[in-house]
């Protein structure tokens, strides 16, 4: 891989492969009065993400928190078909464990370089969780070639 | 995973396929986590089966609208659906559903209130006890210390860990459903001794006796830690349930404190040196009076008008102690005209207070005892609420966002005191 586009490595938490652009936030997201679930938004009063969208974007964040309903509300963004495409977290919690399997989602942790520190909003991203692989190729340079 | 016979058995579908779905989504669940095994448990805390108006609608479209199927492709993320059996392991139902005396108060439609006793009565058939309560603990599920659980609802989870010593993680819907029918959840987190030990020092150096000083403390705690475990020193007065109660639902909401210590006071924490293990704490904070006041600001930042149209008292669930509490100071007064007073308690609590006659000296002062649920749960207010008043940390954390209202927060006394009055003269500590 040249310049523009790099690879991480993790574990995976949920198989699967899927490719799209990234959503990016350093803040956790909670699930019950955090987002909702039939529009796929972030909804929490002081979130930087607030009034954006996940559906089918590579969701690229710490993690969980918040209520215990996480998992359930986020099922519910798979029911109405708002979730995000994959999921790439760093912090492991039982909520967003839980909450990546009943979603359905490719997701990965456990990895070998901080995705927060690499990948920005707009990055397209290639996640294959099954090998536990993701292909990042930068937005900047990649209007810019 | 490592699975033991009879739960590989149970995968193989030997004990139905009700429980072989149930094994399949654990077994999913606990290799996201990294988890190397299941462990047994007798105590489940969930909302199995419960439904909503989407929910509802979903399963008519895709699976028929059974309760079974809601179950099934819901509560077990099932692509088959099955006949739901009995519960294998002791489990109750949290919150959640309408007041069955008091529905029509909480704005529920006919429609909406008969979902919600139909998917009760479902679940009840299967074992389930009804106790629809954020406090399991006050309702008659205390569990031992060391027991594993697998609870829902972040404030009883953090009190079930912390005061009780039991071991539970944040379970979810699904997992805690899984649970009910298979007695197992995943051997990982605050299972385990070495999870179990504390991450942050928090030195109090103010008194901390009332139940509004605990709930500040909580809430700058969660907020200072976010989902680690703070170890708390200093003095402590009356560190009793409701205390407990009110300090670990604030930091499990301004963080996600699952399990904290209290040198000298929680039951893992005779010393410091328990309470941290081998690890040293990775920060040090300091809790003073301008920590205080700063929380009670934050608290109070969304509050401007001082006329206020709504107490809401019982988050967590009032205990009995504190329906008399406010019984107490509502003698000899009315709740103002101009505005509501709502309690909310357990079924269990609510009986013995009707026996006490609690029940009826609130009702007689203007004001009304609900059940099951509270006003974020069920995003119900009295109509036309534009500025509530809480005592609870938590709910004050939750009710503004989700009701879009003002919210003050204070002592009990200041709440009872703006429920007779109409307006919120609370004093900052």
């Amino acid at each position: 891989m040249s310049g523009n586009s790099f690879v991480l490595k993790g574990r995976k938490v949920v198989g699967g492969v899927a490719e799209g652009e990234a959503l990016v936030t350093r803040q956790t997201i909670s699930g019950w009065g955090g987002i909702n679930p039939m529009l796929g938004t972030i909804t929490e009063t002081r979130h930087e993400l607030r009034g954006q969208s996940f559906k089918d974007k590579i969701l690229v964040f710490p993690g969980a928190k918040g209520s215990s309903a996480w998992s359930a509300v986020f099922h519910m963004t798979r029911l109405s078909g708002t979730a995000p495409k994959a999921m790439l977290f760093t912090e492991m919690t039982t909520k967003i464990a839980l909450g990546a399997v009943v979603m359905r989602v490719p997701s990965i942790t456990d990895f070998d370089r901080n995705p927060l520190d690499l990948i920005e909003t707009g990055d397209w991203v290639k996640v294959d969780a099954d090998r536990g692989i993701v292909e990042v190729r930068k937005a900047a340079l990649r209007t810019g070639s | 995973m490592n699975l033991t016979d009879q739960e590989r058995a149970m995968l193989d579908g030997q004990d139905g396929k009700a429980r072989q779905k149930a094994m399949e989504l654990l077994v999913r669940y606990g290799e996201a986590l990294g988890a190397e095994r299941l462990i047994a448990t007798d105590n489940i805390a969930g909302v199995p089966g419960s439904s909503n108006p989407f929910l509802q609608k979903y399963y008519h479209q895709h699976g028929g609208g059974s309760y079974d199927a809601i179950f099934s492709f819901f509560d077990l993320d099932s692509d088959e659906l099955v006949e739901v059996p009995k519960a294998a392991a002791h489990t109750c139902h949290l919150q959640g559903g309408y007041d069955p005396d008091n529905w029509q108060t909480l704005g529920a439609t006919p429609e909406n209130f008969k979902i919600s006793q139909e998917s009760e009565a479902f679940i009840a058939g299967r074992g389930v006890q009804i106790l629809k309560t954020c406090t399991p603990y006050l309702a008659g599920n205390v569990p031992a210390r060391g027991e594993h659980c697998a609870w829902m609802e972040s404030s009883a989870v953090v009190y079930c860990n912390s005061v009780i010593g039991a071991r539970t993680n944040t379970e979810g819907r699904e997992s805690t459903s899984a649970a009910m029918l298979t007695g197992k959840i995943p051997d990982w987190g605050f299972h385990r001794d070495e999870y179990r030990f504390g991450s942050h020092l928090i030195e109090v150096d103010v008194e901390i006796e009332s139940v509004m000083d605990w709930g500040m403390l909580g809430y700058f705690v969660g907020d200072a830690v976010q989902e680690r475990i703070p170890v708390l020193t200093g003095g402590f007065g009356g560190a009793d349930l409701i205390r407990h109660k009110h300090f670990g639902a604030a930091a499990a909401s301004s963080g996600g404190v699952e399990m904290y210590h209290i040198v000298g006071i929680t039951p893992e924490a005779p010393s410091l040196t328990a309470a941290f293990g081998e690890r040293k704490p990775v920060q040090i904070i300091r809790y003073g009076l301008s920590e205080r006041r700063h929380t009670y600001d934050n608290l109070n930042s969304k509050a401007r008008d001082s006329q206020v149209d709504y107490v809401m008292l019982g988050c967590p669930h009032y205990s009995l102690d504190q329906i008399r509490d406010a019984c107490r100071m509502l003698e000899g007064r009315r709740v103002s005209a101009n505005c509501k007073l709502w309690i909310f308690t357990s079924r269990a609590v609510k009986a013995v207070s009707d026996a006490q006659g609690l029940s009826k000296q609130l009702r007689d002062a203007g004001a009304v005892l609900l059940t099951d649920t509270c006003s974020s749960i069920s995003q119900a207010v009295p109509p036309g609420t534009k500025v509530a008043a809480l005592d609870s940390a938590k709910q004050t954390h939750y009710l503004p966002a989700i009701m879009n209202i003002q919210a003050w927060f204070g002592s009990t006394q200041d709440c009872i005191n703006a429920a007779a009055t109409g307006r919120w003269n609370g004093v900052a500590p």
